[in-house]
């Protein structure tokens, strides 16, 4: 394995250059803080090695540029936070309908509405679940440290092409504008974990983009090389045009979960800290996962057994792991940086009620201190 | 020998969804034959249309389409076009598509003199969702949101979009298919953004409650309200303002294209020249 590269930057930064590295070639976005840098840095790199930035006229635009791109086969992304996001609902849902495959960056802000543009917050992983009209399985990926700014927006890349629908990956103001060392894998490593995909190389006339089996992603060739074929929001059938046939109907929004649901082992991904012998039990996503482990080792070093279980993949969420921790463990708090949001499906996955909570929504991150104060009151 | 339209058609999605002498259908008609003068491979050119009667436009042609989003074609076909600066792509939008709801992404494509061909099929009315107002709908129509009359003042697309900075502007009527055919020639092989109004007919949502029960009616409606260029250039102000110019009404072969400046800034930032300094345009401001 090839030597890894210490890097000193901004959680911003480094998902602008893991979408580079991952072979992306195409952003299209609108301002919006905190997540600007992300198109600071793109406009940069891109040009640079052939591909193009353009910043759009508005956020429903920019997200709507991005999804062209790809649907013209280039690897393409737009970054924002929730407000724009908001905005882009409509032509995000369009990706997931046509399965177009699209990263999104959401570095999230206080809200609702403009909120607190310059502070942190936790407030859109119920919006990520669903941020369009109608039935479809989000995948959102959320970064924990400045590593994962660069690995999971890599990840949600391969991700995207994998399932051929938009991938949410979830930053913070905090995580976004944290700035300090990184330790990144090699560039060829990177490179040679690009899967980008699949196309179809039969005769244009046997070409049925969207006659796959009932749990895979539609097979979307791109454009301008001799498969002439049509991609619409309206529901449509095998070859890709509409259709109100009850079967086609049901079949294509059923294959749009199942595509997703059968393969969760491919999108799931959790990291443990401490779990083992632990006797209370913390969950903790994205920037509050930083002061959680902080908070663990301190209670650790007084003798209180504390472990973390932190979700990287928030959407589809680690349902059948929660549901085991929560029939492990008695003692369960969750954490996060909004009004309980991921606690709703921390208690349905566990099946019981009776998990502690601690939330913020001041703008302001989770101190250590705040987590300790928490253990040590309700346990 | 007929000219062959199947060739550019997917002919096993005939018949259209449009209605019994729908303008849409002679719109089809002359952009194939267009397509068909100018030699362009259909694999080479990709149709963006957003939602409407207009929209389903993108299902009868044989090239790479995409059926968009309600007013955000131009958005989306300035993705693909920049990411495929060598490929052609069109846009057919309607009124209340490209005037309404998509109207912020029509000025700034007019703005970035991106190389698109934007087709506008003004009906004057919203026709699909039935007989709704428009951007376009005259005053005093009657429409199924506005019984007692409309009030809404209408808005002049080609104005709009010669003043956003489209470098093509032309408008054409669907009772000269002739003439439709050369603008679209004329659009397609320009290099910058094209902005082709044709005005359409919908005798069934416009028509229907505005005394043109019939196709016929209502074209000859269109055709008392439009005159060419020349004509109209001579008008008096208060015959002007009854009256949509047709022709070309702007053509202007110098104005930088958004690609090929875009290639400027790919230079720049791989160091093959300086940055693009206000030195490197005519207008300044």
């Amino acid at each position: 394995m090839s030597a890894t590269r210490e890097v000193i930057a901004n959680g911003n930064e480094l998902a602008a250059r893991a979408a580079v590295d991952a072979g992306c070639k195409f952003f299209a976005g609108y301002p919006l803080t905190p997540s600007s840098e992300i198109m600071h840095v793109v406009s940069d790199l891109l040009p640079k090695i052939g591909g193009a930035a353009i910043q759009m006229e508005d956020e429903i635009g920019g997200v709507a540029a991005a999804i062209g791109a790809s649907m013209s086969g280039v690897r393409s992304f737009t970054a924002t936070s929730g407000p724009g996001i908001s905005l882009k609902a409509e032509n995000l849902g369009l990706a997931q309908m046509v399965e177009n495959p699209l990263v999104v960056i959401n570095v999230m802000r206080g809200g609702p509405s403009t909120g607190l543009p310059t502070r942190v917050s936790q407030g859109d992983v119920a919006q990520a679940k669903n941020p369009s009209h109608g039935d479809y399985k989000s995948i959102t990926v959320c970064a924990g440290n400045l590593e994962e700014c660069y690995t999971e927006t890599v990840r949600a890349f391969n991700l995207a092409d994998r399932f051929m629908q938009p991938v949410f990956v979830l930053l913070d103001e905090t995580i976004g504008h944290m700035h300090s060392k990184a330790v990144l894998p090699s560039l060829e490593e990177v490179q040679a974990g690009i899967k980008l995909r699949k196309t179809f190389d039969g005769a244009p006339e046997d070409y049925k983009p969207y006659g796959v089996g009932e749990d895979e992603p539609a097979v979307l060739n791109p454009m301008f090389q001799g498969y002439r074929y049509h991609m619409t929001g309206l529901h449509h059938g095998p070859t890709g045009f509409p259709t109100e046939e009850i079967e086609t109907c049901r079949k294509l929004i059923d294959r749009l979960f199942k595509k997703v649901e059968a393969h969760q082992d491919e999108i799931e991904s959790n990291e443990e800290y401490m779990v083992d012998d632990a006797d209370i039990l913390i969950i903790g996503y994205g920037s509050a996962s930083l002061a959680i482990r902080e908070a663990v080792n301190t209670l650790r070093a007084e003798g209180v057994k504390v472990g973390m279980f932190r979700p990287i993949t928030l959407w589809p969420s680690p349902e059948a792991r929660m549901h085991a921790l929560g029939q492990k463990f008695e003692k369960v708090l969750s954490v996060e940086l909004n009004q309980g949001q991921y606690l709703e499906e921390i208690q349905r996955s566990m099946g019981r009620l009776d998990i502690e909570k601690l939330t913020k929504t001041n703008g302001r991150p989770f101190s250590p201190a705040d987590i300790i104060e928490k253990v040590k009151e309700v346990f | 020998m007929a000219f062959n339209y199947d060739q550019y058609l997917r002919v096993d999605k005939m018949p259209t969804l449009w209605c019994w002498g729908c303008g849409d259908g002679v719109i089809l008609k002359s952009f194939i034959r267009a397509i068909d003068k100018l030699g362009i491979n259909k694999d080479d050119m990709c149709l963006v249309s957003g939602i409407g009667c207009s929209g389903r436009f993108s299902s009868y042609v044989d090239m790479n389409t995409v059926h968009t989003t309600h007013g955000r074609t131009i958005a989306f076909a300035t993705g693909i076009k920049l990411a495929n600066p060598d490929k052609h792509v069109v846009c057919v939008a309607g009124d209340g598509d490209a005037l309404a709801i998509g109207g912020n992404h029509t000025i700034h494509g007019c703005r970035r003199n991106i190389d698109i061909t934007l087709i506008l099929i003004n009906n004057f009315i919203y026709g699909l969702t039935n007989s709704q107002t428009s951007p376009t709908t005259p005053r005093g129509f009657w429409t199924v949101s506005q019984k007692a009359g409309n009030i809404d003042p209408t808005f002049d697309g080609c104005k709009l979009a010669e003043a956003a900075g489209a470098s093509f502007v032309a408008r054409e009527t669907v009772n000269s298919p002739k003439k439709m055919e050369k603008i679209m020639v004329e659009a397609l092989k320009h290099k910058g953004f094209s902005f082709v109004e044709i005005n359409s007919n919908c005798h069934i949502n416009l028509g229907r409650k505005n005394k043109m029960q019939s196709a016929m009616a209502n074209l000859d409606w269109i055709d008392s309200i439009t005159v060419s260029k020349k004509k109209w250039d001579e008008m008096p102000e208060e015959e002007k303002r009854n009256h949509l110019p047709l022709g070309i009404l702007k053509q202007d072969t110098e104005a930088l294209e958004y690609c090929a400046m875009y290639e400027e800034v790919k230079k720049a930032q791989q160091g093959q020249r300086g940055v693009i300094t206000q030195d490197d345009f005519e207008k300044k401001i």
